[in-house]
């Protein structure tokens, strides 16, 4: 599966290719390059991320890969580079790989969560406070904010709940995709991520302004409002559908905004 | 020059009237008074091991956020955070080793030496405010209230950051003199009022609060003032245990000094928020016809 760079056949002009996608075989004179996974070196195609590299090298993930596009939290991956005593941190679906890397992913880590019904619960710190009273272990060090592959300050998301700030809470650690990386650097052993998104949720249901006219929509919907035109479209024909479709108002392009209102309005 | 104010996480949830009260009284005599942008805990209690860095951390962070944000000096309310930043403070000026080790481990900051000053309130309103000011600003002056001026630990302790010069107790007094209050003097003014201890031990804490409410009363004074959360916890919000315990038969009003320079300056019940003090603190001020 390598291709070794001290290859012994005859020199010729190297004719550079670029590997792309998540092709298994590589194109003629792609460029590979070494990184260890987890102790062990291989050789991968330059340009991929972490994850195809790694099923590149012959790993399947059963667990550690999700969404592959960066937002869903499973492949958090640790790694030191060469000549370098810092720790980093990325998604092994988004993070490309580097020559002389040395990785690891680590898809879950422990950390404890509380049992609550969010129903019952006032947006009050004080109740994150006896949920969560790791958070007063917190010492400040920031290997959180350092730890975090989504580049959430979570060092400020957690000093927002000690003063009390739910909803600056919430807004800090929007980011978050709950991958754990800050509760496995944490010395206080906190469990950030599952503090902050019990921050989140009591912003959510009772701190956010409600949206007036979401309620107001939802109200027409149940009074039966619309429940004529829906059934007029369902039972239309075919041929008819076509032909509103075809005929339908559109927006004129690059109209400005706000300035164009449909004629046929009776459900606006 | 500019100033920047450290709250601290007890005055954003617990002690909503020590800074309330603050603010209001800033804004009204025209002090510039910004709060950081970005702060984290104190660390609450200054470490005394010796080679316990990482509890430095904290209150460096802090300072390093004040001098980010291009101050020369960070005023703190409550006593607990400036014992906490001043020491740390002192340690980053004068412990060179310390110094490399703690800006090594936070590498993600600028290096700090020391660059910004930590003072108290009390501090800030004689030097860069002044008395005077202060004093002409008053609209209700506070005529014939006798107060106990109760510093407690950690605005005198260590000798090397207290307030003024260990025995003095005059900064309070002069403060209240400005706002026309009577300053009362106590043998316990300096004393713990048990700390922490109200939770592992709360007995030994009801015992010390018991005396130093004792000494007060005993001294004349009809209330008190202080500025620390921790301290207004044992001497007020537990005052009842504490009267019960050591049979004290009456009630002593407690207040954060700003609720005082507030009320003194004509601001209103949403600075001076007595509505979080004890009842017989709301009394004794009506009593006295001030204006809550």
């Amino acid at each position: 599966m390598s291709h070794h760079h001290d290859s012994k056949e005859p020199k010729q002009k190297k004719k550079v290719q670029v590997a792309t996608g998540d092709r298994a075989i590589l194109p003629e004179g792609a460029t590979t390059i070494p990184v260890y996974i987890m102790g062990k070196r291989y050789e991968v195609p330059e340009t991929l991320t972490i994850m195809k590299a790694m099923e590149y090298a012959g790993f399947k993930f059963l667990r550690g890969a999700g969404c592959r596009g960066g937002i869903c939290g499973a492949c958090p991956t640790v790694y030191r580079k060469p000549g370098d005593y810092k720790l980093h941190f990325g998604l092994a679906c988004q993070t490309v790989v580097e020559p002389d890397m040395y990785l690891a992913q680590i898809p879950f880590y422990p950390a404890n969560r509380a049992a609550y019904k969010i129903e019952d619960l006032e947006p009050n710190p004080e109740i994150i406070f006896s949920l969560y009273p790791e958070l007063f272990r917190c010492v400040a060090c920031n290997n959180c904010t350092k730890a975090c592959p989504m580049g959430v300050d979570v060092l400020g998301y957690i000093s927002a709940l000690k003063q009390g700030d739910i909803a600056r809470a919430a807004e800090i650690s929007f980011d978050c995709i709950q991958c754990g990386m800050c509760a496995s650097r944490c010395m206080g052993e906190l469990p950030q991520y599952h503090i902050a998104q019990l921050a989140r949720r009591m912003y959510g249901r009772a701190i956010m302004p409600r949206a007036r006219h979401l309620a107001k929509r939802v109200e027409e919907i149940e009074s039966g409002k619309y429940d004529e035109m829906l059934k007029s479209l369902q039972t239309m024909s075919h041929g008819e559908l076509e032909k509103r479709y075809k005929e339908r108002e559109r927006e004129p392009d690059m109209a400005p905004n706000g300035t164009w209102l449909p004629a046929n309005d009776p459900y606006l | 020059m500019k100033v920047s104010y450290y709250p601290g996480c007890t005055l954003k949830t617990k002690a909503k009237n020590l800074e309330d009260a603050a603010v209001a009284s800033m804004a009204a005599l025209g002090v510039d008074f910004e709060e950081l942008t970005r702060w984290n805990c104190c660390g609450a209690v200054h470490s005394l091991a010796d080679d316990d860095l990482i509890h430095q951390v904290a209150p460096v962070r802090d300072l390093v956020r004040a001098m980010e944000q291009g101050s020369d000096k960070v005023v703190t309310l409550c006593s607990m955070c400036y014992n906490t930043l001043a020491r740390a403070n002192l340690l980053m000026r004068q412990d060179e080793v310390k110094r490399k080790t703690i800006n090594d481990f936070m590498n993600e900051e600028k290096d700090y030496h020391g660059e910004v000053e930590v003072l108290h309130f009390l501090n800030f309103l004689r030097d860069q405010v002044g008395w005077d000011t202060v004093r002409n600003a008053v609209k209700v002056p506070l005529n014939g209230l006798k107060v106990a001026m109760y510093y407690g630990c950690t605005l005198m302790r260590p000798r090397n950051v207290a307030i003024e010069p260990i025995g003095d107790t005059r900064i309070m007094g002069e403060f209240l003199e400005a706002i026309g209050a009577a300053p009362v003097d106590f043998p316990e003014a300096t004393t713990c009022c048990g700390s922490y201890q109200i939770l592992a031990n709360p007995e030994a804490a009801h015992d010390v609060s018991g005396r130093i409410l004792e000494s007060a009363i005993r001294a004349g004074a009809e209330a008190m003032v202080l500025s620390c959360p921790l301290c207004e916890f044992n001497l007020s919000k537990k005052q009842p245990e504490v009267l019960k315990k050591n049979k004290i038969s009456r009630e002593v009003p407690v207040y954060y000094f700003t609720q005082l320079l507030a009320m003194a300056l004509g601001l209103g019940q949403e600075a001076c928020r007595f509505d979080l003090n004890s009842e017989c603190s709301v009394e004794l001020l009506k009593n006295k016809n001030f204006p809550v």
